[in-house]
């Protein structure tokens, strides 16, 4: 089982760094988690650059000059969950849907034809609504037209992982969104979410359940980044030791406007973000780096090649987007609205080679 | 009686058992570990067991090794 | 202290017996070298010589006997090897050493995996020997090996750590002990390996031949101390660079 120091004493760890630290974690050639609480450490700004170029080096060497696009498909907005950060918490009086089988593939079909090649299902956490029947309808559905098939769902059990990397499912992405205890139980009101520890154990289940990959975040805003950052390092470092075999990729989505208008608990810059993203990345050369259209266009650009890989493109967040543009019930809303085409141009035009296909669905057995 | 032992071929007279045989060549039945044919025999039946016409003996024990 | 399945052990260097020059050179140097594990081989009794008994010189009562495999080609007759070594009164523990091929003695990858997972589930404390394989140690840790040995050099050739480089791959993923075994030529080359992580080691040859082998023992053990004292006391890093700032990186396009 994977077991987390609690937050104060993540923070103190990482205010125990000296400069000194900083520098030696900078060029090490295996970093601890001290030298990541190094990284993550106030002290570390002033070495941001030098972060940047390590991080940059290292993600150039373990990708290449590559940025893999991937589109999220949303394919229902009901929640059982009060989370009082989400768009989609149960006490938002928003317009709900649920796409049946048949109109979720038409919007993936939009996807394919715009050119995507690996997508992202998502839904709130509605197991009476949507389930793991569906998904594995829906998986059965896509998986000859999908190059990988992801999903962001309620965590589910082993043998349900199991059952849906049989369908064609390769990757599940859950977010622990704080692993701070105390602020977990504050924004998560009511539903199952309010169980942490069946959420913290959901990347081991579905990677005992086979998935190719597991994707493992923190929703920045809630609790301090910088402890945020190193309790994603512990976990990737924990998954890593237990479960060599599935690749692992990190995310971490900042707070935007949502319509129960959360404010932010805590204040996370741009810059704030950089460091936490080189920092992992100089800690965990392997892992996979999303950044996602929460970020602006701007902001996006200047990070190609200083560290994340994966980057979605031409998102909606609501379900039934592509089809109908003005649908409203969206989760959060977008900061870069490029679509896929304008992305991918972007990509190319700082020198790397957005990448969208990468993995084939023929490898995957029936 | 004929029986084989690491090879080679040796004389024993009917009835002898396995310790008395291991005796006989001059070893220490508490560092030897035997096998007849193919079988491994137990440490505390090395004086019940009788050997028999024909029996394939491996008497091993520990050397260096790294 | 180490920690290999139910036991500890304060040194961590382990020694191979073989090559010595007499029995009494093997005793000394095994208390000079303050191992408690030693690995021992099986082989036919030489009925013209049966006085020749290693047994005599080896006290089982102040160091653990670990019986190697070495001969074994295949699977079956290592695992042939390995209940003789448990008839003989070895206990449990088990150094698995596959290596069909004599001339380099390197251990087949294919028939390690398939006689850990038969000798696990027969109850041996199986600890392999390998090449420095990464993904090797991973499935033999998953089959239930009780340490890895990962080699710095093939046996005998008093390399050193030609292998480091995987080494601290394997020792970064492991999950069990890891033991540096063979190739293994002088005190320094113990001291890197303990120094890169390794849990302990494991050295034959470059005592059994030294000029001194007593003396020599007692100088890897020295070297062992002083390795796993370095790791413990955390190496500085050497560092390659220190440029603060490069125009290739300009953070410019970050807003706040």
């Amino acid at each position: 089982m994977f077991k987390i120091p609690s937050f104060t004493q993540l923070t103190d760890q990482i205010n125990s760094c000296t400069d000194e630290d900083i520098k030696r974690s900078l060029s090490a050639a295996h970093l601890s988690t001290h030298d990541l609480a190094a990284l993550l450490s106030p002290a570390a700004d002033k070495h941001l650059e030098a972060m940047a170029k390590r991080s940059a080096d290292i993600t150039a060497m373990r990708f290449g000059r590559t940025t893999q696009i991937y589109a999220p498909l949303y394919v229902s907005s009901f929640c059982t969950n009060r989370c009082s950060y989400c768009g989609f918490s149960a006490d938002n009086k928003i317009e709900r849907r649920i796409l049946s089988l048949d109109e979720a593939e038409a919007e993936a079909m939009i996807l394919h034809h715009r050119g995507f090649n690996h997508i992202l299902l998502v839904s709130g956490e509605a197991p009476a609504k949507l389930g793991v029947d569906y998904l594995e309808k829906l998986a059965l559905r896509l998986r000859n037209r999908f190059a990988s098939i992801s999903i962001e769902v309620q965590p589910l059990s082993t043998e349900e992982y199991a059952r849906l990397f049989a369908a064609g499912v390769t990757s599940v992405a859950i977010y622990q969104e704080t692993y701070d205890r105390d602020i977990y139980d504050r924004v998560h009101i009511a539903g199952r979410k309010c169980d942490y520890d069946f959420r913290l154990e959901t990347p081991a289940r579905a990677a005992a359940g086979s998935m190719r990959e597991v994707g493992i975040g923190a929703l920045l805003g809630l609790a301090d980044w910088r402890a945020e950052g190193l309790a994603l390092g512990l976990h990737l470092a924990w998954l890593r030791k237990n479960f060599w075999r599935t690749g692992l990729t990190v995310s971490f989505p900042r707070l935007r406007p949502a319509a129960g208008e959360f404010q932010p608990l805590c204040e996370v810059k741009e810059r704030d973000l950089s460091q936490l993203i080189f920092a992992l990345r100089i800690f965990d050369p392997d892992v996979g780096i999303i950044l996602s259209t929460r970020e602006e266009a701007r902001y996006r650009n200047g990070m190609l090649g200083l560290g994340p890989t994966r980057y979605s493109a031409g998102s909606c967040t609501a379900p039934g987007g592509y089809s109908d543009p003005d649908t409203n019930g969206e989760q959060f809303s977008i900061g870069d609205q490029r679509s896929i085409n304008e992305v991918c141009a972007a990509i190319k035009q700082k020198g790397f080679d957005p990448v969208r296909k990468d993995w084939d669905s023929a490898f995957q057995l029936q | 009686m004929k029986i084989t032992c690491n090879g080679e071929t040796k004389e024993i007279t009917p009835d002898t058992t396995l310790v008395s045989f291991i005796r006989d060549m001059n070893l220490n039945p508490d560092t030897v570990v035997a096998e007849c044919d193919g079988s491994i025999i137990k440490r505390d039946e090395y004086d019940t067991r009788i050997l028999s016409e024909g029996n394939v003996l491996e008497l091993i024990r520990f050397v260096g090794g790294g | 202290m180490l920690k290999i399945a139910d036991r500890t052990f304060r040194s961590r260097l382990f020694l191979g017996t073989g090559k010595f020059d007499s029995a009494e050179t093997l005793k000394k140097a095994i208390e000079a070298s303050g191992s408690e594990m030693i690995t021992v081989a099986l082989r036919r009794v030489d009925l013209n010589d049966p006085a020749d008994d290693i047994m005599n010189v080896l006290d089982r009562t102040k160091y653990l006997f670990l019986p190697n495999t070495s001969g074994a080609r295949d699977a079956k007759e290592a695992a042939r090897l390995a209940r003789l070594a448990r008839a003989a009164g070895s206990g449990d523990w088990l150094k698995l050493e596959v290596t069909p091929d004599p001339r380099t003695l390197l251990p087949d990858p294919i028939e390690t995996l398939k006689a850990t997972e038969e000798l696990v589930k027969d109850g041996f404390i199986v600890l392999p020997y390998i090449n420095a394989d990464p993904v090797l140690a991973l499935r033999l840790q998953d089959a239930g090996a009780a340490a890895v040995m990962p080699l710095g050099a093939p046996i005998g050739t008093n390399l050193g750590m030609i292998t480091r480089f995987q080494v601290e791959i394997i020792i970064d993923q492991a999950r069990v002990p890891v033991v540096v075994d063979a190739g293994l030529g002088a005190p320094s080359d113990a001291a890197l390996a303990m120094e890169i992580g390794a849990d302990a080691v494991l050295v034959n040859t470059a005592i059994s031949i030294a000029g001194d082998p007593v003396k020599m023992a007692a100088a890897f053990a020295q070297a062992v101390e002083a390795g796993r004292a370095a790791y413990e006391a955390g190496l500085g890093k050497k560092s390659s660079e220190a440029s603060a700032s490069s125009p290739l990186t300009g953070l410019d396009f970050i807003k706040d």
